[in-house]
Parts: C-alpha cells; structure tokens; sequence
C-alpha cells in the first residue's frame, strides 16, 4: 500500500508537467503577443517603448524555449511569479483564495455525501414510489440547469424575494460575498457568515449531487439483486441491517469513483459558482485571470487544481481498499 | 456515467428488422419522444427564427426597459428594450450551430482516434491514451475557458475549443469497443482475406461500435449547449449581435435579480429544456438500442 502510493504520488510529477507544459504552449505560442495584451490590448495604441519595457519585466524578451526552462525552473521552486494585472505574488493571491474555496468545497461535499446517498438510497427501497419519480425528475433537472442559472433562481427564491417582502429574519439569505467571514475551526461559519454560505453551497453541490444520488440508486437496485443480498435477506436478518450493512456498503465503490471524478466537474462548477455569488475563491480567480490574459495566475491556479485533482483521485483509489478487501493495491496491475 | 455502461454491447450490427425494434422501443419512452419534439421546434427556430421572431436580432424599443412580461413583449424586454422573446428565438440558432458542429468535431477526432488506439494498440495506443490522461487532468471547464480567452471571442471560435477538447470522453469508448471487436471471427476473416486496415475499420469494425457513439454524441450535443452558455457566460463566448443565451444571462447579471428577473428566467429555462431534451433522446436512444440495459442507472 504505501509503495502504491508513493508511485502514484511520483506519477502525479509527469501529468502535471505536460497539462502544464501544454497550458504554457498555447499562451505563448499562439497568436496574440503576450506583452501587447499586458499594456492593455491589440486594440489600444500604446507606444513600442511600452511594450519593449513589459516585454524585458515580464521576461518575454527571451526566446520562447528558454522562457519554458524558466518558468519551470521557478515553478519547481514554487516561485509561480507575478501577477501581470497587479505585480501581486501569485503566492500571496493562492493564500488568500485557497481557503475560501477549500471552504465552499468542504460544504458543497458535505451536502453532495450526505444529501445525494441518503436520497439515492431512499430511491432505491422505495424503487417507482412517488419519492423515487420526483427524486427522479429533480436529479435530470438538477444535472441539466446551468449552474449559473440555479445560482441566480436561488438568489432570487431564498435571498432577494425575502428581503423585499420582508419576511422573518433568520429566512433572509445574502447574495453577495462572504459577509463578515469569520471562522471557527476553519470550517465552522460563525456569526452572520453562514447566510453568505448557504446558497453558494448548494448550487456547487447541486450537479454533483444528483448524479451521485442517481448513481447511488442504481448501484443500490443492481446490488439488491446479487446473491449475497438474498442470503442475508434468507438469514432472517432485519431490513435495516440488509441495506445498510450488506447492500450499503457493497454499493458505495461506484459511487466513491463517482463522488472522485465528479471533484473535476465540482472545480468547472465552482469557477461560475464564485462568479455568480462574488465569492473571491480560486474559481472566481481563474475566471477573472483569463478575462485579463492574466498568464503568470492563469497558470498558477490550474497547476493547484491539476495537483489537486490528482491527489484526490489518489485518495479515491486507495479508499477502494477500505470499501472493498477484494481490491489489492500492492499488485500493480491496475488500469 | 451512464455512459460508460452502453459501451457493453454485443457487436451486432443493426437489420432492417432490427430498425424497426428499435423505433417501437423509442416511442414508447415518453420523456425521450417529448424530447425529440422539442428538439424538433429547436432546429425549426434554428433555421427559420429570424423569420419566426417577432422582432429583430438588434430591434429596440425606445422607452421600454427591463419591462415584465406583457401581451406585447411575452417574456418582457432586456435593459436596452430588446424583446426578450424574440431573443431567445434567435438565441436557438446559436446553441443549435454551435452545439451540432462542435459535437461533429469532437465525435470525428474521437471516434478516429479510438479505433485507431484501438485496432492498431502498442505505443500509438499508449500514447493517445496518456494524452487523454493529461488532457482530463485538467477540469474539462477550466481548459475550455482558457483556451477560449487566448483564440479570442465569437462563436466560432467556441466551436473550434468545445469541439478540439471534448473527444477526450468519447475516444476511451470507441477504443475499448475496438479493443473487443478486433479479436471477434468476422474481423479475423476480413483479415485473413487481406482487406486493407482502413477497410477493415471502417466496413468492418465501425459500423458494430457505433451504438454507444450514437447515444454519446446525443446527450454530448445538449452538454456542448450548456458549455457554450457557460463560456459566453464567462465573457468567454459568443459577442453581440450574436444572441446567445449564456451572454443574456451574463448581461443580465444578479442585478436584474430585484426589479427584472425575466431577464435571467427566459434564457435559464432555454438552455436547460434543451439540454433535458437531448438528455432524454440519449437515453432513450441507449433504451431503445439494447433492451438489456433498460431499467438500469
């Protein structure tokens, strides 16, 4: 187990040197002169001293293949540069985002696992039940309806029509922002930041948690079918202990897959998430630096995201073995 | 994910007869009949909107701004007094050209860069497949928003991005399909009767790996829709005049929310019918192809 994981922690260098590697390709090799784009655009008429002067600050005086050596010489350094907007660090902007964003995402998770399972199961007892045939429609809606578009229905449902009709004070949600952004044990909101949330939560959950709720239902009614399902149910044993210690726990290795995958489309969906409820987060960054061409935290940002990407799917894979003794890992032979 | 599950089909190609199955089984799915009608009035809109409409792509009406629906202007007017109404119909042609040909692209790199990997396996195989592997490594969204901003913006060039990055989904499906196929009797006779290997791959081979195509390009059509709305969303997209739904949306913003939520709702309520419509003629079609499968998540 821990030489798998070592290896695929090794494996993890490659693919993020050639994502990268490509990312860096299409900035700069394409049409469209990087330094002309700092000074403001092909359309503006900045004089060429300018853009010599941001060509030697930014480095892109140099030949294409020695700025590729150099930005991997210093992004092995963590040294991810300046941003071209502001000459901000991209470290200093990483510090200040990242934490905004682990915290929506530990949120939007935590509804996807626990609302999305417990949904999926309900569906799958009560298979065709009205239950099942409105989770059913819910879930096709939910996974069809733009992200941005439920931001702003539940911006408008849960947020601006109660403040306008001045409904009770604990119903009024916020749209914008992050409020007071206080924190208790870095996840916990405290005081009024909770309402800021909410709703951003829900709608980066919202994708992710229909599938895994349509994904746990079928995992659940393909499992309720198998042999071992029916010795348990011919034991004797209670209904309760049928699905949760028999049928549960040997129907959640696809939806763990799916809950791992689903971490890229929950990094798509953040970065218009942020954007609709102005949450300043790595989504909300990454769309703001490619508005401005912004190369140095462009890059930066979508080096965080591969990596981490990587390492959940890693997590994934070694969580198979504690869901399912009949995976070894140590063999080798996976994919 | 359900994907992933109707590539285990069993290679063999469709009769007549069979076609006939096939239909009766179609309709009899609801969802994916009401889809398919929608789809239908969608492509009408797309061809003929501009005649359909009862206003022009850029008409305004002076005077009146952000106005709720009324008789005269169905879903209301946007903040330079364009009917909305009208817009969303021209809105269709843009989804419909954009969501048909970038799905084409990335069907036409996908599907021959599959039975490529595929057919022919050792290091071309490995290759593609590391590629893939990279090309996923980076959040599908995240990839397409960056190339977006550096080929520059109109919905041609969305074409272009959502097309060249989206056969990293499908090209794994027609591999493994391609995979099993090569080893059947029928390739092995075409093989022994010294056919040339494009022969053999696309006489042979392809039409008995395209089911799970068929239903991957349908609900991948609705997705391409949504990624639009997405870019245009992010200013990434479409331009004016262009009348995309994503870019009413995007101007609209969470500031019509108090006093004109029209403006956001028409759009809204557009792209998502659209992309449950070819939801549902995927599924549907995936139903209808392989009965086995019915019934199953």
């Amino acid at each position: 187990m821990i030489s798998y994981t070592i290896r695929r922690l090794l494996l993890i260098l490659p693919t993020a040197f050639a994502a990268l590697s490509l990312l860096f390709g299409l900035f700069f090799l394409l049409p469209g002169d990087p330094a002309t784009l700092i000074v403001g655009g092909a359309n503006r008429n900045v004089p060429e001293e300018v853009i010599e002067r941001a060509k030697v600050r930014y480095g892109l005086d140099e030949s294409v293949p020695e700025q590729f050596v150099n930005y991997w010489k210093r992004t092995l350094r963590w040294d991810l540069g300046e941003s071209f907007q502001n000459d901000r660090s991209v470290n200093e902007i990483l510090g200040e985002r990242a934490p905004n964003s682990i915290r929506l995402s530990f949120w939007a998770i935590l509804i996807e696992i626990a609302v999305g399972l417990s949904v999926g199961i309900i569906s799958a007892i009560r298979r065709y039940s009205v239950v099942d045939r409105v989770t059913t429609v819910i879930t096709a809606v939910a996974s069809a309806i733009p992200v941005f578009v439920l931001g702003f229905v539940l911006q408008y449902a849960l947020a601006v029509y109660p403040n306008k009709h001045d409904w009770p004070e604990w119903a009024k949600l916020r749209v914008q922002g992050r409020g007071p952004d206080t924190w208790t044990l870095f996840f916990i909101p405290t005081g009024e930041t909770w309402r800021y949330l909410v709703l951003p939560a829900i709608t980066l959950a919202s994708v992710s948690t229909a599938l895994a709720a349509r994904m746990m239902r079928g995992s659940m009614l393909e499992v309720s079918g198998s042999d071992f399902m029916r010795t348990a149910k011919a034991k004797g044993l209670s209904e309760r202990s049928i699905v949760l210690r028999h049928g549960l726990r040997n129907a959640m290795l696809p939806v763990i897959t799916l809950i791992g995958l689903d971490f890229a489309t929950t990094i798509g969906t953040a970065v218009l998430t942020e954007t609709v409820f102005n949450w300043n987060g790595i989504g909300s960054t990454i769309a703001r630096a490619v508005g401005e061409r912004d190369a140095p935290v462009m890059l930066a940002l979508t080096l965080v995201v591969v990596i981490a990407y990587a390492v959940i799917n890693l997590i994934v894979d070694l969580s198979y073995a504690f869901f399912d003794p009949r995976v070894r890992l140590d063999s080798g032979g996976h994919g | 994910m359900t994907l992933v599950e109707s590539t285990e089909h069993d290679g063999v190609p469709l009769g007549d007869h069979a076609a006939g199955d096939v239909r009766r089984r179609f309709l009899r799915d609801k969802a994916a009949v009401v889809g398919l009608a929608f789809i239908a009035l969608l492509l009408v809109l797309a061809v003929f909107g501009p005649w359909l409409a009862p206003e022009g792509l850029e008409e305004r009406n002076i005077g009146q701004y952000r106005d709720g629906p009324s008789a005269e202007h169905w879903f209301g007017t946007d903040d330079v007094g364009r009917d909305v109404f009208s817009q969303v119909i021209h809105g269709a042609r843009v989804s419909m050209k954009v969501g048909l040909l970038a799905t084409a692209i990335e069907l036409l790199i996908g599907v021959s860069l599959g039975a490529i990997a595929g057919y022919f396996g050792g290091w071309l195989d490995s290759l593609l497949m590391r590629v893939t592997d990279v090309g996923l490594s980076i959040p599908y969204l995240v990839l397409a928003v960056s190339i977006a901003a550096i080929y520059g913006r109109n919905e041609n060039s969305v074409i272009l991005v959502l097309g060249l990055t989206g056969w990293l989904g499908i090209i794994r499906i027609v591999r493994s399909s391609f995979l099993a196929l090569k080893e059947r009797e029928f390739a092995e006779a075409a093989r022994s009767l010294g056919f040339s290997h494009a022969r053999i791959i696309f006489r042979h081979l392809l039409p008995n790996a395209l089911q799970p195509v068929i239903v991957y390009g349908t609900i991948s059509i609705g997705a391409v829709v949504l990624s639009e709305a997405a870019l245009s969303f992010l200013n990434v997209g479409a331009v004016r005049p262009t009348a995309s739904w994503g870019l009413m949306i995007s101007e609209a913003g969470s500031g019509s929310l108090a006093n004109a939520p029209h403006m956001l709702f028409f759009p809204g309520l557009a792209i998502t019918l659209t992309v449950l419509a070819f939801v549902f003629v995927g599924d549907g079609l995936r139903d209808a192809l392989d009965p086995k499968l019915r019934g199953r998540e």
